[in-house]
């Protein structure tokens, strides 16, 4: 479905990618970890068109990304919860749920989708009416996920959901992503919490400065020495 | 932090309220020093206030009738920051030259005050949507050829550039009044004011001494507040609206929501070069006279107005303009015409100074 080939992308001089390969196949939840700095994010927007990759090639169904414009990307099927939720804090909760299918235009599966997002976030639906703003930081990730199921993506692309969590939530959350992946939306996750990703990864990537040195299934990764010891922090 | 004793704070030697008040005895000194010679003194002031107190009543028409034109020219500036946090220098002789698309297009048609009601109705109808219309492909191609490579520079290039687009369309405004050969209606002298038919209706709707309301006054404060209200409800609830407010609230999010950001900023121009083409008609057909440098007073005016509003604001800079204009008009008659724009200034620096988000901005409120 998703295909990246040598990807590098750079910040002015500085390389943040040196050449990123990977692949993310029709129905899978893929995962990305690898410690700060490493790249995941770098990686999420070069694959939405956000930043624009230096050298390598994109495909998304055989169709080239590098070039579009991040708008035509999403219209694709390729929708994002970012690193840090960018909610529009001035929009209610519901407007932003609203912008979530700006690409759209059919009025039912909108409202299908919008009862679907509040359906997976109780919390979000006692707070429609209020500024997003003054949601708090796990309410805020709920609704950047649920923004981003309102485009209806064939492929999600989620930023550390669980950042700054409470483990309940953490927990609830990756549930949640699971549940997401059943309904039949393809989710490439990006994480920093290594345990809780690969258990609920089908496949997993890991970074490290801008290079991918280890692919495996979930289970495998979590088996794997490097893993345990960079990642899980066990020795 | 709110725990920190007061002898830690960081930053300036002095605790905040020592340096404001000795900013506003700074204010009141520079005041006091120079209010006199522009025409401040209060007990003359106060004297003919109560001498005449109609008079009064009339300057506040007048400044609220002018802050009408202020407000919408103020709208321009408001909705360009709001989205992309630039102060588009430029806007203001976008109005001037709209003004002179005005005259130039009556003057095609022919119409003047001896026209029938019908013709001058169709006159000033087609010179709205042309004047509209230049104003905003004017702005959106500013935009789109002095701006949009810079959006990634740093803050300052984009201002220079404003500023030199600025400089263009003043000698661009310059040589257009010269072209009395194509344009008959601009008289003899280039730099001169030009006159504008009067084709307000002028009928008196209320008259008291001094205070005199007409049908024109009228017709412009209505008309300004329906661009704020139509603007506002555009913004809320349309799609494009909501786009704008998106994009404004956080250009990444907004991207990643399928907005073509590029679109939106480009629409955002138009909106606002069409809005000054209402003003720059407005203020002709008001005033009875353009020129070529007005976009400097209508621009330091304007502008001041949207900061005071809280700029981003749409309502405010409405606000700020029906103040702007009444301050603007107490001066001109009380203090002195000449030091108007100085007072103006003074308000400028004192917002900046102590409430930079204006009068209805907060912090994380409403914007654009
Ligand atoms: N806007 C930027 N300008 C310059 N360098 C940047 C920029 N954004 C990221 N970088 C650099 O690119 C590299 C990769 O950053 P990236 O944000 O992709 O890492 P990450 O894996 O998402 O890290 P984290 O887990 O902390 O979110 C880092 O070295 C970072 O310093
Ligand atoms: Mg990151």
């Amino acid at each position: 479905m998703l295909e990246l080939r040598d990807v590098q992308t750079y910040y002015g001089n500085i390389q943040a990618l040196k050449g990123i390969s990977l692949k993310v196949n029709q129905g899978e939840v893929v995962t990305l970890i690898g410690s700060n700095g490493a790249g995941k994010t770098t990686t999420l927007r070069t694959i939405q068109g956000l930043n624009r990759p230096r050298y390598g090639t994109i495909l998304f169904e055989g169709k080239a990304l590098e070039t579009l414009p991040t708008d035509t990307i999403v219209r694709l099927g390729i929708s994002q919860s970012p690193e840090g939720r960018l909610v529009f804090p001035r929009m209610t909760v519901r407007e932003n749920l609203e912008m979530g299918a700006f690409s759209r235009s059919d009025k039912e599966g909108i409202a299908q989708d919008m009862e679907r997002a509040l359906n997976l976030f109780p919390r979000l639906r006692e707070r429609l009416a209020q500024k997003a703003g003054t949601l708090s930081g796990g309410e805020q990730q709920m609704l950047a996920i649920g923004r981003a199921l309102m485009a209806r993506p064939r492929l999600l692309l989620l930023d550390e959901p669980s950042m700054g969590l409470a483990p309940m939530l953490v927990e609830q959350i990756f549930q949640t992503v699971i549940e997401i992946n059943e309904q039949g939306t393809t989710v490439l996750l990006v994480e920093q919490n290594a345990r809780m990703a690969l258990a609920v990864a089908d496949r997993g990537y890991v970074l490290q400065t801008g290079r991918i040195v280890l692919e495996d299934t979930g289970p495998n990764l979590l088996r794997s020495e490097t893993v345990r010891k960079a990642y899980l922090g066990e020795h | 932090m709110a725990t920190t004793s007061p002898t830690v704070r960081t930053g300036s030697a002095l605790p905040r309220w020592a340096r404001n008040l000795a900013l506003t005895l700074l204010i009141l000194y520079i005041v006091l020093l120079v209010g006199p010679i522009a025409g401040l003194d209060a007990p003359r002031i106060w004297q003919s206030i109560a001498a005449e107190p109609k008079t009064l009543v009339q300057v506040a028409l007048v400044g609220l009738a002018n802050g009408s034109i202020i407000a919408i020219i103020a709208l321009g500036y408001t909705l360009v920051y709001g989205i992309i946090e630039l102060i588009n220098f430029a806007h203001a002789d976008v109005f001037m030259l709209t003004a002179f698309m005005s005259l130039t297009v009556l003057g095609a048609i022919g119409v003047d005050q001896k026209s029938s009601s019908g013709q001058i109705f169709v006159g000033v109808l087609v010179a709205l949507v042309v004047a509209v219309l230049f104003g905003a492909l004017l702005n959106a191609s500013i935009e789109r050829l002095a701006y949009r490579r810079l959006r990634n520079a740093p803050r300052l290039a984009p201002l220079i550039s404003a500023i030199g687009v600025s400089f263009i369309l003043q000698n661009l405004g310059l040589f257009w009044g010269g072209l009395r050969i194509i344009f008959p209606v601009m008289g003899v002298n280039a730099a001169a004011p030009k006159t504008f038919p009067q084709l307000l209706p002028e009928g008196i709707l209320f008259q008291d001494g001094p205070i005199i309301f007409r049908q024109k006054d009228l017709i412009i404060i209505l008309a300004s507040v329906a661009f704020m209200i139509a603007l506002r409800l555009f913004v809320q609830y349309t799609r494009l609206g909501k786009a704008m407010r998106a994009t404004a609230q956080n250009r990444d999010a907004a991207k990643i929501m399928g907005i073509n950001v590029d679109t939106v900023i480009a629409f955002t121009f138009l909106l606002g070069g069409g809005l000054a083409g209402v003003a720059g008609l407005l203020v002709g057909l008001y005033n009875g006279t353009i020129v070529f440098n007005m976009g400097l007073t209508a621009g330091l005016r304007a502008f001041t107005a949207a900061v005071l509003g809280g700029i981003g604001n749409i309502t405010g800079a409405m606000l700020g303009g029906f103040l702007i204009g009444l301050l603007a008009a107490f001066s001109d008659v009380y203090f002195s015409s000449r030091w108007t724009n100085a007072w103006v200034f003074a308000i400028l620096v004192v917002i900046l100074i102590f409430r930079p988000l204006g009068l209805l901005g907060e912090a994380g409120g409403e914007k654009a």
